[in-house]
């Protein structure tokens, strides 16, 4: 039998249970001895012009061995050229050119303005303290509306603060036919993304070659990025992604900062290091969502939905780092789950004196779906209707896969509505249903609600970008993969291993897995997106198909049959005439006597088009309407992402999802006041969701396969996320819709909530 | 200053600023490196280790106030001959690690606990860990483990084990 889809423990955890991962600041190689610790002085103010930095002080105390600003940068080449089109996901460039170290202006809180190369960290704090920056201030642009309003702009050469546009409003005759049109305007607020470990980059420059050991998704991409930053030969820097303590999309390739850590090595010719801390991470690491929706949907009183439309503002915050990226991807996907006639879109993606906004667990599809998710729910509360009823009308049926979806995506395959059917028979949907109707005629103080989501997202979006993977079988029988996805939690070492035993009959004990060295493996994308499996896990097993090959003819050579006679036992690993296990020959004799180089195949697998996971997601809260306090009692969920390899890591990529929709659902939100500054820049402010607000999740089996790849697999890390948001926060307004309460934004906190009764119980 | 303590079972004396934290004491001076630091408001937990059998985080500590007492990380977890702590045990059953960041300090954490709670409910095990921050795992894995692991335990001692 094979082992994939049975459960199997990880490999990566005996070295993280005993030692310790080996993170950036763990580093401990030779080279790095003596490294000087970096320290960033950042803008305190949300807009401002620079008119003067005084380093002097900061230079003459004690440990400090440079402080440097943008002027010594004169080493660097020009910017790189502005980015063509406008929803490709990287900075735009042109007039809304990001700098390194800022010279002339800084455009939030937390921007990088000099840094100080210092012995040690304690020492290079104080003097950073010790850099003296004049500012004049300019108004802040803050909220999507201050900059909407363009009275004050964030870029010189641009007539407006909206740099990327899409899409327009409705056709006039869109919602004809609709009985009923429901409209409302919605908040999904911004987030930080929070990885346990920060940012950090190490590096050293020594006879020309720069390395640097970075905590990134995409030691490849990093690599790219600091070539074109510094105007090298990508081939004179190596990139090592060591351990990584998650990304969520955040530490795609490398951003302004760890560039500039990379550059004071080159600079200086010497190792420097830099670990943010938590208070730099909460103000100066890519932000996630901030966006704002207004939504239009109409159907017939009966359930149908005819027509949908989203209007979508992105607050990219002070550089448009994604382009139009993130609301392209929200207008993509903004028809959901659904079948619906009419689907039109429009999206602005707009600058204001705040953190850059990024990828984030999910970046533009949990948007959609939270969108879409709350119009169904709204259109099912003015028709009174069961919104578990107006989603099995409106979902695209079974038959119509492969599916086009109105807004433009084309789905590869689902059940629907046997997931929504699944859930809610797993959450004991009527009964929770009688539950609520018996509280609410009792008029108790703690109410009972239930949401639903019925979602489908969008996975390896970038197929055709694909991925690769290499395969050596040694002539002792052991194995070492290549690959080109990088883990930062997901447990790829495990799984590829796996994917050699069950391809190849080499033990998963005797598979190695290498990821994260542009040495070793200059030719990658790296993860994000959900890609890694359907792309990364593809290059593995069709690498090992061609191992197989190529080992099919040395076994026939020396077993002196045909090579149509010869089969591989998956099993044993044993080479073998067909049905003769007597014959059997190991991979360390096929490989020994392949030569000295055993066998290699390198795969570098695209895919022609993206998967489309899907599920449904029940959320069952109690809210107290005294206090507008709210638990989340139960979450149940469907989550298909085809077939499933590694349950047990599957499993895991759901509740880690599931728990970051729950904590933008309830709890987590980045603030900032009037003028621009964060309220949210420590854990103490910013509400990460832990342990005691969380129950157990309750997750239920649903593996329809793909056609896409040979495995049948879509990816699985952010689809929790998008199912289990929407969920949440429709299960926190039905709690309390008897009371006529018909929306609530993001984060659900106790205020809003308190606010949203009585508001309702006074009209 | 000059401070003599005892670090997983070994004598360790070391001449510390007065200013410096017992992470980076252990991290910097000593290159035990598997207490990380994720936090600077002493929020989130990654630093958690024992100090003469009790959970404190190591950025709240100074270097100086471990003087005379007991260290212990998770690199002395494991007993003389090398076996794992049931807590160590449960985390890789339960996979109750994902990117592995916060590992250490949360299963510190659940050590100190169960210590004091041999048998917690999951309720207990939540409010006990809410100094602990994960972003991987949504805890349900964490506190499976940290379930297994008082199972696991109480069992043995009811084998005499």
């Amino acid at each position: 039998m094979s082992i994939l889809g049975t459960r199997v423990v990880r490999t990566e955890d005996p070295k993280i249970l005993t030692v310790g991962g080996t993170y950036v600041d763990d580093l401990r190689e030779p080279e790095l001895q003596g490294a000087a610790r970096v320290i960033f002085v950042r803008s305190p103010i949300a807009h401002a012009r620079i008119t003067g930095i005084d380093t002097e002080e900061a230079r003459q105390a004690p440990g400090v061995v440079a402080v440097l600003t943008a002027a010594d940068m004169d080493d660097l080449g020009p910017p790189p050229p502005p980015t063509e089109g406008g929803e490709a996901p990287m900075p735009l460039g042109g007039p809304w050119q990001e700098p390194l170290l800022a010279f002339d202006r800084v455009r939030h809180v937390g921007e990088p303005v000099a840094i100080v190369v210092c012995d040690d960290s304690y020492s290079g704090a104080d003097a950073a303290e010790l850099v003296s920056v004049d500012y004049e201030p300019l108004d802040p642009v803050v909220t999507i509306d201050d900059a909407l309003a363009g009275s004050t702009l964030l870029f010189d050469g641009t007539d407006s603060n909206v740099a990327v546009t899409a899409g327009g409003p409705a056709d006039a005759d869109a919602f004809d036919g609709c009985e009923v049109v429901v409209e409302q305007t919605i908040v999904n607020q911004r987030l930080a993304a929070l990885p346990m470990e920060g940012r950090a980059v190490a590096a050293t420059f020594a006879d020309g070659k720069l390395t640097a050991w970075v905590s990134t998704q995409n030691a490849q991409i990093a690599r790219f990025i600091l070539a074109g930053a510094f105007g090298m030969d990508p081939a004179g820097i190596r990139v090592v992604a060591p351990d990584v303590g998650g990304g969520f999309g955040a530490k795609v390739g490398i951003d302004r900062d760890g560039i500039i850590v990379a550059w004071a090595a080159r600079h200086l010719g010497r190792a420097v290091r830099w670990a943010e801390t938590r208070s730099e991470n909460l103000v100066a690491m890519t932000q996630g969502r901030a966006q704002r929706h207004a939504i239009k949907i109409g159907g017939t009183r009966d359930g149908r939905i005819l027509a949908y439309h989203l209007d979508v503002i992105q607050d990219t915050g002070a550089y448009p780092r994604m382009t139009g990226f993130l609301a392209m991807l929200t207008s993509l996907m903004s028809a959901g789950a659904y079948d619906i006639p009419k689907v039109q879109t429009a999206a602005r993606t707009v600058v204001t004196n705040t953190t850059p906004i990024s990828a984030y667990r999910g970046a533009g599809r949990p948007e959609a779906t939270a969108a879409i998710e709350r119009a169904v729910d709204l259109f099912a509360a003015e028709i009174g209707m069961d919104p578990a009823e107006v989603r099995r009308i409106n979902v695209v049926a079974s038959d119509k896969f492969p599916f086009q979806s109105p807004s433009g995506a084309l789905y590869d395959s689902g059940d629907y509505v046997s997931a929504l059917d699944k859930v809610l028979a797993g959450a004991g949907y009527q009964e929770l249903r009688a539950e609520q109707a018996a509280r609410r005629e009792r008029g108790d103080v703690v109410q009972l609600g239930i949401g639903l989501s019925s979602y489908v997202e969008i996975t390896a979006a970038d197929a055709a970008g694909g991925e690769t993977g290499r395969l050596d079988v040694h002539d002792d029988g052991t194995a070492t993969v290549y690959t080109g996805s990088s883990a930062h939690g997901q447990g790829h070492h495990t799984t590829w291993a796996m994917l050699v035993e069950s391809e190849l009959g080499i033990g998963m004990d005797k598979v190695t897995v290498i990821h994260g060295d542009t040495d070793l493996i200059p030719l990658a994308v790296g993860t994000y997106g959900s890609r890694s499996l359907q792309l990364g896990g593809v290059a593995v097993q069709k690498a090992a198909w061609d191992v197989k090959d190529q080992a099919r003819a040395v076994a026939a050579d020396m077993m002196e049959a045909s090579e149509a006679d010869l089969e591989l036992d998956a099993e044993t690993g044993l080479w073998q005439v067909r049905g003769d296990p007597a014959t059997g020959r190991s991979w360390a004799e096929v490989a020994t006597h392949a030569g000295a180089q055993g066998f290699t195949a390198s795969v570098n697998y695209t895919e022609g088009t993206p998967t489309f996971p899907f599920g449904a997601h029940v959320a069952v809260v109690e809210v107290d309407t005294e206090t507008g306090k709210v638990r989340l009692a139960r979450h149940i969920t469907v989550d298909d992402a085809g077939t499933i390899i590694s349950p047990l890591q599957a499993e895991g990529q759901r509740h880690g999802g599931i728990s970051q929709g729950v904590a933008q659902a309830l709890l987590e939100e980045v603030v900032y006041d009037s003028q621009g500054n964060p309220q949210t820049g420590t854990l103490v402010d910013y509400a990460a969701i832990s342990a005691p607000d969380l129950p157990s999740f309750e997750l239920l089996r649903s593996e329809t396969p793909t056609p896409v790849n040979a495995l049948g697999v879509k990816g699985i890390g952010e689809a929790g996320t998008i199912g289990a948001t929407p969920a949440v926060q429709n299960a926190v307004i039905d709690a309390v819709s008897h009371l006529g309460v018909r929306h609530i934004d993001m984060p659900t906190t106790p205020s809003r909530v308190w606010a949203a009764i009585n508001e309702a119980r006074g009209s | 200053m000059e401070i003599a303590l005892t670090v997983n079972g070994s004598e360790v004396k070391a001449d510390v600023a007065d200013r410096m934290l017992l992470v980076h004491f252990l991290r910097e001076q000593l290159n035990l490196t598997a207490t990380k630091v994720g936090c600077d408001t002493s929020s989130c937990g990654a630093c958690t280790v024992l100090l003469d059998g009790q959970s404190v985080k190591s950025c709240t500590v100074l270097a100086a106030q471990a003087d005379g007492r007991a260290v212990t990380t998770i690199e002395g977890l494991a007993n003389g001959s090398g076996e794992w702590h049931a807590v160590q045990r449960a985390f890789r059953a339960e996979h109750g690690a994902q990117c592995g960041f916060c590992t250490s300090g949360m299963v510190m954490a659940a050590v100190s606990l169960l210590s004091e709670n041999g048998s917690p409910t999951e309720e207990e095990v939540r409010a006990g860990l809410e100094g602990n921050l994960c972003r991987c795992t949504g805890y349900h894995n964490i506190v499976r483990a940290v379930l297994a692991a008082a199972a696991d335990s109480a069992s043995a001692e009811g084998t005499g084990a």
